[in-house]
């Protein structure tokens, strides 16, 4: 064979060939960006692990505010909001993952300095939270989207 | 000056030498605290006044006040307590981890010693409310300290060598401690703290000399343990046997809290000790049926023995969380026309108590602040407050959010202690305005952990915007004769003077002066950070000081930081709402202040 045999496409049917040929890209692209509108919405709703209908809270969301207040507020303050010496969980949920969220909840994080002297307990074994870690996360993700605000959150049915 | 100074140390110097002769502890602490140039105990003297009869400063010059020196502790937690002053020494405590330094008044406050415990940090998120520390106490020659792993421990206060160590509790079950011990006659009284971790409340006294164990008296539980006997009266009637185990169910007793972290008095004359208990576990009143005795309960015990001679239960059956902790003030005041031997209590629950020290009658009990609504009063025959159904949280039950009641679990004061002036008769009261939703719900006991079963949303009362106020109270008519407001809750402690001067901090650092008449502002000065801890006076080469630990923190830290909830509309700009963040940081400072030369 000859090197650099170049195919040769009548004219009229080129024309024809690239029109195809476009509207091939364009039903491809519009089907891509259909179908990743689509999986993006489905992400995002997958994504919020709380649901929040007018202004009030599945039972998850719910029980992840009381769990809070048992085992957290102590340190974090009301709502996740922070209190003097431990931060704010509602500004935490904004930076971290639920991976590192949970990880260091269930292994504690000690901040012991000459002038720091913040210990965050390990609960790891404590049945009363790590049974309700998705639970927790759900509320403070709801209040770190600004989803939910201070205070008890409504449930639904109330 | 010089021959006030010497002499001075030599009347120390004295009784030392008489304690080393075995002659009781008990006389010198009564000596040195009606000494008002000295402050020798937390409370400044056994009946817990906290009045000095110095008055160099004055409501006419106390405008003149400055900041003369200070002195940071190091440590960035909430700095509850205050300093003593023993001769030329100034004692200061510090919360978690608990230092001690003793500073030599004579070379600009110059570091003695300081004692640094090594204390496991795994204490610090069991402490419910900061890692705070209510001061040290003296006695025969020494510095008695309570750490928050429960140790208790008595240094040379000459050295800051460690004369004797014991430990009072098990933080892995939620144990800590607080408060300031007591020292009465040769013993040191010691509390605990944990009632959000089920902890069982008790009271010990160990031996001043060695540390050793003399006597424990528990809060709740049988009689042997709660050390009441066939002469233990309530209001005149003898408690009788299973007083306390009969007002439970089951076992729900052994985990029933009670706890003793507030302040102790002392009367030697009767030789009885006062203090309070604090609230029944858990927060959720359904899980604990019965008057839950003797939580929120005022003692009165014979410091030899432990034995109660009489208690009184101000909030039976607690669905709120008043502890009854706060202080008990010993004053002698004319009620209804008789001269009576008195105690008087601002409890937790809103209400002020005025007691007969001696036999434990009930005298008067009135609101201190018009907004405490879940009760409409006290009967005074039995001594039990009258409920409103539609704040009882027992009444709406678990999982069912009880709103509007008034005071907060805060309560209208907590434990940050009020004065009493023997001029005016009148006592001078930091308080909390601050109202609250309370949601009950099912919770099991694990030791060490949390043990609380209520949620809790915290605003002020409606249609005010602040949260505190500070007030002069009569408590012989149960009256509030002047009221000043304040942005936050008061959480210092006061102190009022000879001077006609009353002095507290606020939240947002400021130290204050007020005209003890009036309660007219004479004098303000913006401390490092906010004030929790408690004003104290005393003299040095004859020139009066005055000195508050600054350093935000405590149960406001927590509470107030970042603002409180509910986002209501009609507060306007100054609302509310503010957060305690936007006023002040950490910080942890000594500022002593005088008169300029």
């Amino acid at each position: 064979m000859r090197a650099g045999i170049r195919t040769r496409v009548p004219a009229f049917l080129w024309g024809k060939m690239v029109r195809v040929l476009l509207l091939s890209l364009l039903t491809v692209a519009t089907l891509a960006v259909g179908t990743d509108l689509v999986l993006a919405a489905e992400a995002e709703k997958a994504e919020k692990p709380y649901k929040i209908t007018d202004g009030k809270v599945d039972k998850k969301t719910f029980n992840g505010w009381r769990r809070y207040t048992e085992s957290c507020l102590r340190c974090h303050g009301p709502d996740g909001a922070g209190s003097s010496y431990a931060p704010s969980l509602v500004d935490s949920a904004k930076r971290m993952s639920q991976d590192e969220f949970n990880e260091i909840v269930i292994n504690g994080r000690t901040n012991v300095s000459a002038a720091s002297e913040n210990v965050m307990p390990p609960f790891g074994t404590v049945e009363d939270v790590v049974s309700y870690l998705d639970d927790i996360w759900a509320y403070l993700t709801a209040r770190a989207d600004g989803a939910l605000g201070r205070g008890r959150p409504p449930r639904i049915g109330e | 000056m010089k021959a006030m100074k010497s002499s001075r140390f030599w009347v120390v110097g004295s009784l030392v030498a008489l304690c080393a002769s075995g002659a009781s502890a008990n006389d010198e602490l009564i000596k040195l605290s009606k000494d008002p140039n000295q402050w020798v105990m937390p409370t400044g003297n056994y009946a817990n006044t906290r009045y000095s009869e110095l008055n160099k400063i004055n409501k006419e010059n106390v405008k003149n006040l400055r900041p003369l020196w200070t002195f940071s502790t190091g440590v960035l937690r909430g700095h509850e307590g205050g300093p003593l002053v023993i001769g030329d020494v100034m004692y200061v405590a510090t919360p978690f981890p608990n230092n001690v330094f003793a500073l030599d008044l004579n070379h600009s406050g110059q570091i003695l010693w300081k004692y640094e415990p090594k204390q496991d940090p795994t204490v610090i998120p069991v402490m419910c409310c900061d890692t705070v520390n209510r001061g040290v106490a003296y006695g025969d020659g020494k510095i008695i300290l309570e750490q928050a792993d429960t140790t208790v421990v008595a240094l040379d206060a000459k050295t800051g060598k460690e004369v004797w160590s014991v430990k009072n509790g098990d933080p892995k079950k939620g144990e800590t401690m607080t408060n300031a011990p007591m020292v009465v006659k040769d013993k040191v009284i010691v509390g605990i703290s944990g009632g959000e971790f089920g902890v069982p409340g008790h009271v010990t006294a160990y031996n001043l000399k060695d540390g050793s164990k003399a006597w424990r008296a528990y809060s709740v539980g049988p009689d042997d343990q709660i050390l009441v006997d066939a002469n233990t009266t309530e209001l005149g009637k003898p408690v009788g046997k299973d007083s306390s185990l009969k007002t439970w169910q089951g076992d729900q007793w052994k985990v029933g809290g009670g706890d003793t972290w507030g302040w102790y008095s002392y009367d030697p004359q009767l030789n009885l000790i006062y203090y309070g208990s604090g609230n029944p576990s858990t927060w959720n009143p359904v899980q604990r049926p019965g008057d839950n005795k003797w939580s929120m309960t005022i003692f009165a015990r014979n410091p030899d023995t432990g034995v109660a001679k009489w208690v009184f239960q101000m909030t039976p059956h607690d669905e709120w969380d008043y502890d009854g902790v706060n202080e008990m003030i010993l004053a002698d005041l004319n009620v209804k026309g008789q001269p009576v031997k008195a105690l008087v209590h601002f409890d937790r629950n809103g209400f002020a108590y005025t007691l007969n020290r001696e036999t434990g009658a009930l005298l008067v009990a009135e609101k201190y602040d018009p907004k405490v609504n879940w009760a409409t009063r006290v009967d005074m025959q039995t001594g039990r407050p009258e409920l409103v159904k539609q704040y009882s949280t027992q009444a709406g039950g678990e999982d069912h959010n009880t709103k509007q009641v008034c005071p907060a679990a805060l309560g209208t004061k907590d434990q940050q202690p009020a004065a009493f002036s023997p001029k005016t008769g009148l006592f001078y009261v930091p308080t909390n305005h601050v109202c609250m939703d309370y949601e009950p719900f099912k919770v099991s006991y694990t030791a060490g952990q949390p043990y609380v079963g209520a949620t809790l949303s915290m605003y002020p009362p409606q249609g005010d915007n602040h949260l505190g106020n500070f007030i002069a109270w009569d408590a012989r008519s149960g009256k509030i004769i002047w009221s000043d407001p304040e942005p936050f809750s008061v959480w210092s402690g006061a102190l009022a003077t000879a001077g006609d001067v009353v002095f507290y901090g606020t939240l947002e650092g400021y130290l204050k002066a007020v005209d003890m008449q009036t309660g007219k502002e004479l004098y303000r000065f913006k401390t490092p950070s906010g004030i929790i801890g408690n004003v104290n006076t005393y003299t040095h080469g004859g020139k009066q000081y005055i000195a508050v630990l600054s350093g935000v923190g405590g149960w406001a830290g927590i509470g107030m930081a970042a603002g409180l909830t509910k986002d209501t509309d009609g507060l306007g700009a100054v609302g509310a709402y503010k957060a305690l963040a936007n006023y002040t940081q950490l910080g942890g400072v000594l500022t002593v202040f005088g008169l300029p030369e």
